[in-house]
């Protein structure tokens, strides 16, 4: 069953706040991984996982739940942290992310972790399993169960995201919300230097799809858009989300160092820091 | 002996795709579960079948062989049983890190299709003819690697499949070749058939090669020598017990296929008999080359896999171990 709290949008920020503070300490803890991504998208992840997707955290295989496909596995830090703060199995295990014997791979494998919906890391397949997903639904006469898929700016540089794309498009999958994190940036520098994406929105309606575009570090926004999208019908639609990379933590921001890698002792103590008192608008730490 | 029901009369040549297609349909009828996704190969796969009787199962992804895979996935994690075709060296030629990721390491069960295997791919030439399939799909964790040696055989394994909760790659081929078995052939995944006894040698062949290898064992049965076919239709899981038992017998070995040596069978079987029971062992296939175009007849003598050859490689293997009796 779905347990549909009514989180105002202060209490699901305070949430995401404290989900980035998790990705801060379990990547700090394991020694390596993504910093900024997972950052970037806390406020992504907690809209899905606190207001938008229908899931139960005590069945995670629930045969009437949405399906969130994780493209980007390598962010997958903060559907870790998401799904921990949510209830699928105590905080205390994101600390053995990327150990040995952990559920928690450093990226994502489905059969170690209930809750997962696919294996991912390698970029570009997950808008294709979205589709095959959305399709079998189809068949089934499922259409009530939404298929979302969070993907990023940087994987659509593989072809397969296009072919998927091509393939959602003419199969009008309008069970499928995919979600770009567009934060501009990926290994090698920013997206636009690397292999330049833009114009990525004309691109996505010239591919036959109906696009959002909204900023992405506003969970009301994020929660508005899935519930627009869920009433375009003759279309797939794509969220193009803009996003801060390393969002909430002054000195990863916008930076593309910190795409892979992690915080060490001291940065992830300024991090904290920063996190806590959000940027200084809270003065005291212990609020 | 006849206890396996194979062809006693020649029946007419049949191409293994269409066993393939036939199969397809016949798993279609009996489960509602299994859906085909194409890469605007659909007729060339025989597909077609399958796609004119069901096409509310049946999806076209045009020619984008990634997707293919994936979109396979993801219908397998909705809980369908996804049999996607193309040629061989695009599915899984192309696609191997797609399949590896999302569907084997993702324990997904779909189903891979790969025509135009091979050197009787023909006319096409060296990029059409799938060579290295074999070798490339047995080197993956939790796949299974099939390649029936005809279209009746292919048919049962097409049901095995839709039966089988594992991923699963089934090789094909394009060209008429011979049908040995019956629809009394036994068939199961996972388990080689000796097709012919002998003492003197054992043929392990799969495929195409199997056909070839029964042949070159009636022209060594004229020179005086008692070759056994071991037709070896699963790749992976390799059946250990029925090779290594011939091998014990026979003490040689000769692999027979349609493939390149390194990493097919030829490779399965030398690692399991050089870790279990060294033995005299030859590898007959692709050695480290490309095909051509060609008439597969022509292709076959040119690169040595005619019955012909077969026979002489046999010889050739025994002549070398001397210590054989003959």
């Amino acid at each position: 069953m779905a347990k549909a709290k009514n989180y105002t949008i202060a209490d699901l920020e305070k949430r995401a706040n404290q989900i980035r503070m998790d990705i801060i300490k379990m990547l700090e803890h394991a020694g390596s991984g993504h910093s900024a991504g997972p950052l970037g998208l806390a406020d992504i992840f907690t809209a899905l996982y606190f207001k938008v997707l229908k899931h139960d955290p005590d069945n995670p295989d629930w045969e009437e739940r949405d399906i969130l496909v994780l493209s980007n596995g390598h962010c997958v830090p903060v559907r870790y942290a998401t799904m921990a703060n949510a209830g699928y199995f105590s905080k205390k295990e994101l600390m053995t992310l990327r150990q040995m014997g952990s559920r928690l791979q450093g990226h994502p494998e489905r059969l170690r972790l209930p809750g997962l919906e696919t294996t991912s890391g390698p970029l570009g397949s997950g808008l294709s399993q979205a589709a095959g997903m959305a399709l079998g639904l189809r068949m089934d006469k499922q259409q009530h169960r939404w298929v979302y898929v969070v993907m990023s700016d940087g994987e659509q540089d593989e072809g397969n995201i296009w072919e998927a794309a091509m393939l959602a498009a003419k199969y009008k999958l309008n069970n499928i919300i995919a979600i770009t994190d567009r934060n501009n940036i990926q290994i090698d520098g920013p997206t636009e230097s690397v292999m330049p994406l833009e114009n990525l929105r004309d691109k996505w309606e010239a591919f036959g799809w109906h696009v959002l575009e909204i900023d992405g570090n506003d969970i009301e926004a994020v929660i508005d858009a899935c519930q627009m999208a869920k009433a375009i019908v003759e279309k797939p639609v794509m969220i193009i989300a803009h996003t801060v990379p390393g969002k909430g933590v002054d000195f990863m921001e916008y930076d593309f160092h910190w795409h892979g890698s992690p915080p060490n002792h001291e940065q992830a103590i300024k991090a904290l820091k920063e996190l806590r008192t959000l940027g200084g608008k809270i003065r005291s730490e212990h609020e | 002996m006849n206890e396996l029901h194979l062809a006693t009369r020649q029946k007419e040549p049949e191409p293994i795709r269409r066993g393939f297609g036939m199969g397809l349909l016949e798993a279609g009828k009996a489960n509602e579960n299994v859906v085909g996704i194409c890469a605007d190969l659909t007729e060339s796969t025989n597909m077609h079948f399958f796609a004119e009787a069901f096409p509310d199962r049946f999806i076209e992804a045009g020619v984008a062989e990634q997707n293919l895979v994936t979109v396979g996935s993801g219908l397998a994690a909705v809980g369908k049983i996804p049999f996607v075709s193309s040629y061989a060296a695009f599915n899984p030629g192309r696609n191997w890190e797609q399949i590896r990721t999302t569907i084997a390491l993702n324990d997904q069960p779909v189903k891979i299709v790969g025509s135009h295997a091979g050197l009787y791919t023909g006319a096409d030439g060296a990029t059409h003819q799938m060579l290295e399939d074999l070798s490339i799909m047995r080197a993956m964790p939790n796949m299974v690697v099939l390649a029936p040696c005809d279209s009746v055989e292919a048919l049962k394994a097409t049901m095995a499949m839709a039966a089988d909760k594992r991923p699963n790659y089934l090789r094909v081929t394009r060209e008429a070749t011979p049908v040995i078995t019956t629809d009394h052939t036994p068939f199961q995944i996972g388990r080689a058939y000796i097709f012919r006894d002998g003492r003197d040698v054992s043929l392990v062949a799969t495929g195409t090669m199997t056909a070839k290898a029964m042949e070159a064992a009636k022209m060594l049965a004229k020179d005086g020598l008692q070759a056994e076919v071991v037709h070896v239709p699963t790749i992976k899981p390799i059946d250990y017990a029925t090779i290594l038992k011939s091998a014990e017998k026979t003490r040689h070995v000769a692999t027979i296929e349609e493939g390149q040596i390194n990493g097919g069978l030829g490779g399965a079987v030398a690692e399991l008999l050089g870790e279990n029971l060294p033995t005299p062992l030859l590898r007959v296939g692709m050695n480290d080359h490309f095909g051509e175009s060609g008439k597969p007849d022509e292709l076959l003598k040119h690169f040595g896999l005619d019955e012909n050859h077969i026979a002489m490689a046999a010889h050739r293997l025994l002549m070398d171990h001397s210590n054989h009796k003959h």
